[in-house]
């Protein structure tokens, strides 16, 4: 067995997270690669959460629905989950569930409960599952010793020394279990991972963020991107940056305008519902030629839809919010180390060509997270600024449609932006000149932009009939169903910057069969493409249950359209 | 208009082609502001006027400092974040009364909360003037429009009582006819630490036939005797009206300034555009997440 896929199943604030948190710690450490994604109901108590967590001997990037083992914390998990098990699926549970196990399923009774109390707590039925489960797959009980040390030592000498001991029991039941059972699940180790950082999409986003010189944060709560302002705001002391909760997305929005324009790096953290309250900025950040940075993490819409599910339905919001016409940019990493990467990018981008940038990631990205080798820190930040001198003109026109930046009090000039059509001073005007020149002085960073648009990722079979387009977060599932599928004719061309595509005709041109692969109801992208690139796709694989597609998704659909 | 003020009268093409109506009390405002900044020896390399929209939000097209004219509404937000990444700037963020309490009221109920070391001048005409005559939030009862052609008939907003009523740090409300003490009330808003609010009543000769310039000359009065630590006091004097009282309502010295919490400037006041990140510290949070 090279991957095993453990679900943890419970009501919230039953304690899933803490096994989840101890387990994929010391797994790592033990030399496992983990990865783990989440669902959860928009809830603060009770309903049906689960994680799931891939253990493997490599690196897991994509999701599978399958599960090996599952851990019911509570009536109707098993319900819930009902679709995704099967003859092999494992069952690990208190008696109390057993008449909810379907017939044909193995379900192997754990008295955790009864354990925990025997050792004086309830509250150590956590550690003590973890214990187990890292038993079962034989990780290193140093390891588990030590995560647990370190998770509860803040809570003093005792609670910690009990916590390894419900460890240590977890770890003996998993011995007797698998003995009387007859199971073993062995999955190859490899020291290297012990070394790697765990770390998920949003504090990708974050720490991206603050390596691209991001300084000011402003955001209003909303789900799923509110954890990247919970990032940066319990950094912000340590880092000396700014992050504000302000009191709606218009003023987070304006107030990151404000900040770029009093000489800051503004972060603007937000989803759907809130990225709709700052269409009017957006005009405000083209119009005065404004950097900014959004990140945008999608949930299903419209209005306040599923909060904590997951969908690629924004592309088009991101891509037309705003009256008039100005350029923008639109990056959708693929997974952490994209996140990361992209979000440094953004700061960059947008200081260069002075448009906003918007950083579309999804409930399951951002919720997502698996160990990597490392990321790479930046040694410094360019600043597109310039000190101004006693006849500065802010928009002066120029070839590139770019013109140099100043910040009020550096230099003798000043600066004045606006938001109404103006001259290269910033002054309001309604001549027709001027008006037509401004217009297409601030379209001309379109050209620019376009150069420097990231090439899509092509992989799969040289000599493809079929070809999968997809943006964002699927890119890896997609991905294995390529190495599974490339002697089919099988490749795929994965998008990170939806906005200005980069021309890629000549890979669409090639392929008997396009089809697009898209979290939303309509193929948003597929038809972005058609669009700008005049290629039209109308074989698209679309889910929009607000669950992430999986390869069993996927690999289904493909054969339903006759592809595998 | 004759010039005042040479250091902040702008020559710059379109800044003195100024599209106010002779005679409005814009004008006044402006001649206000530009004096007050000379007199406390800034220099426009200093200072920033940050702008909604409405003929009040043109200021920084007729002024030699820096400025931004934004969005109807949004000064307060922008203003607040420009002053918390470049604290040495001086900031001023400057709307009509349509601008401040209609479309930025919920900015500037927070703005007064987040207390941010800014000035807000807001140009009370009781109209709205660049759409044309339009009632405003503070139209007085009565008053035909063109959209209210059956005369205003809800109670005007009471900006002051609701300022005083949440704390502001520092409110006062004058008229821009009382040239000197207009003046004297700009300057200690400037000097003020947090958020300072400043209402100034100005007709607008176009639009509104009922505040006349003098209509406000008869309708207020300078108040006297006035203590403004005293928040009770200054509320009472918030409700009153016919006459309108003027000067300085209240100053609180106790609420928190925004500025004064935020993490960049523990060591040093400088501004943000003058740093880099600290990459060490960016790879020791990465380095954190080995463990
Ligand atoms: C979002 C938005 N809504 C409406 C307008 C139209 N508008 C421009 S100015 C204004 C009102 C101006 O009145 P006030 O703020 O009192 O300023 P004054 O012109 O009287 O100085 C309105 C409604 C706009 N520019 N933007
Ligand atoms: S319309 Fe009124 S407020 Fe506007 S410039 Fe004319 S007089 Fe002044």
């Amino acid at each position: 067995m090279s991957t095993l896929n453990i679900v943890l199943g419970g009501a919230a604030g039953q304690g899933i997270n803490t096994t989840e948190e101890l387990l994929t710690k010391a797994l790592k450490q033990s030399g496992f690669n983990i990865f783990a994604t989440k669902e959860y109901m928009s809830r603060v108590r009770g309903g049906i959460n689960t994680t799931t967590i891939s253990i493997s001997s490599s690196p897991v990037r994509s999701y599978r629905e399958k599960i090996d083992i599952l851990v019911p914390f509570t009536k109707g998990v098993v319900d819930w989950t009902g679709g995704r098990l099967s003859e092999d699926t494992l069952i690990l549970g208190e008696k109390y569930l057993e008449q909810e196990i379907p017939d044909g399923l193995t379900h192997v009774i754990v008295e955790i409960e009864k354990l925990a109390k025997e050792l004086g707590n309830k509250l150590f039925a956590n550690t003590i599952l973890s214990g187990l489960l890292f038993g079962i797959v034989k990780a290193d009980k140093k390891a588990l010793k030590k995560v647990v040390e370190k998770k509860f030592s803040s809570k003093g000498e005792e609670v910690a020394a009990k916590n390894v001991q419900a460890a240590e029991k977890g770890y003996e039941l998993s011995e007797t279990i698998c003995k009387e059972y007859d199971f073993s699940f062995e999955i190859e180790r490899d020291s290297s991972v012990c070394e790697d950082i765990v770390i998920n999409g949003s504090e990708a986003v974050a720490l991206g963020s603050l390596n691209g010189g991001c300084n000011f944060v402003s955001f209003y709560p909303m789900s799923p991107s509110t954890n990247v302002a919970v990032e940066l705001a319990n950094m912000a002391e340590e880092m000396g940056i700014i992050v504000e909760q302000f009191e709606d997305e218009i003023a987070a929005s304006n107030a990151s305008i404000g900040a770029w324009f009093g000489g800051g790096r503004g972060l603007v953290t937000t989803s759907g519902g809130g990225f709709s309250l700052m269409c009017e900025s957006l005009s405000l950040a083209g119009m005065s030629e404004s950097p900014v940075v959004i990140h945008l993490a999608q949930r299903p819409g419209p209005a306040t839809g599923l909060p904590t599910r997951t969908a690629q339905g924004d592309l088009n919001l991101a891509l037309y919010a705003g009256h008039g016409d100005f350029p923008r940019v639109m990056y959708a990493p693929s997974n952490i180390e994209e996140a990361y990467a992209l979000s440094t990018k953004a700061f960059d981008t947008a200081d260069k060509f002075q448009v906003p940038v918007i950083l579309l990631t999804d409930e399951y990205l951002v919720d997502m997270y698996y160990n990597v080798g490392t990321l790479e820190v930046n040694d410094t930040v360019d600043k597109h600024i310039v000190e101004m001198n006693s006849d500065y003109k802010r928009y002066k026109l120029s070839k590139t449609g770019i013109s140099p930046r100043g910040i009020p009090g550096y230099g003798e000039g000043i600066i004045i932006a606006n938001g109404n059509e103006h001259d290269e001073y910033g002054d309001t005007t309604e001549e027709t000149g001027l008006t037509t020149a401004m217009q297409e002085k601030r379209m001309k960073k379109l050209e620019g932009l376009k150069d420097e648009a990231l090439e899509p990722f092509f992989y799969g079979n040289e000599n493809y009939s079929v070809l999968m387009v997809s943006w964002g977060s699927t890119r890896d599932t997609v991905k294995s169903l390529v190495d599974k599928y490339e002697d089919k004719g099988l490749a795929m061309l994965h998008f990170s910057q939806v906005y200005p595509v980069y021309d890629a005709s000549d890979y669409l041109k090639k392929a008997d069969q396009i089809i697009a692969v898209e979290q939303n109801l309509t193929g948003q992208f597929a038809d972005l493409i058609h669009r700008e690139l005049d290629i039209k796709i109308s074989k698209r694989i679309l889910k929009y249950d607000g669950r992430q597609i999986s390869e069993e998704f996927l690999e289904k659909e493909l054969s339903e359209k006759g592809v595998l | 208009m004759a010039k005042q003020s040479k250091l902040f009268d702008s020559d710059r093409p379109k800044s003195q082609d100024i599209s106010w109506c002779p005679g409005c009390g814009n004008f006044g405002i402006r001649n206000e502001l530009m004096d007050v900044l000379e007199e406390m020896q800034y220099s426009p390399k200093e200072v920033a006027v940050i702008s909604g929209i409405g003929q009040a939000g043109k200021m920084p097209h007729y002024l030699e400092a820096n400025g931004f004219h934004t969005l109807h509404g949004r000064s307060l937000p922008i203003a607040t974040a420009a002053k918390a990444v470049n604290p040495r700037l001086e900031v001023i963020a400057i709307g009509g009364d349509g601008d401040m309490f209609a479309e930025g009221g919920n900015h500037l109920l927070h703005a007064v909360k987040r207390n941010p070391n800014i000035t807000v001048i807001v140009h009370n005409n009781q109209v709205y003037g660049l759409t044309k005559g339009q009632g405003s939030p503070t139209s007085l009862p009565g008053m035909k429009t063109t959209t209210q052609p059956w005369g205003v008939y809800d109670e005007p907003m009471n900006s002051i009582a609701l300022v005083v009523s949440q704390g502001c740090s520092f409110v006062a409300r004058t008229f821009m006819g009382y040239k000197e003490e207009t003046k004297e009330i700009i300057k200690n808003a400037i000097k003020h630490v947090g958020f300072s609010y400043v209402e100034i009543f100005q007709p607008c000769v176009t639009f509104n036939k009922v505040n006349t310039f003098m209509w406000y000359k008869n309708n207020t009065y300078f108040m006297k005797d006035h203590n403004v630590m005293d928040k009770d006091q200054a509320m009472i004097k918030a409700f009153e009206k016919d006459p309108y009282p003027l000067g300085i309502f209240y100053i609180n010295k106790e609420k928190p300034c925004f500025d004064n919490h935020l993490p960049p400037y523990k060591d040093s006041a400088e501004p943000l555009y003058k740093r880099e990140p600290d990459f060490n510290k960016i790879s020791k949070k990465i380095e954190l997440k080995r463990g």
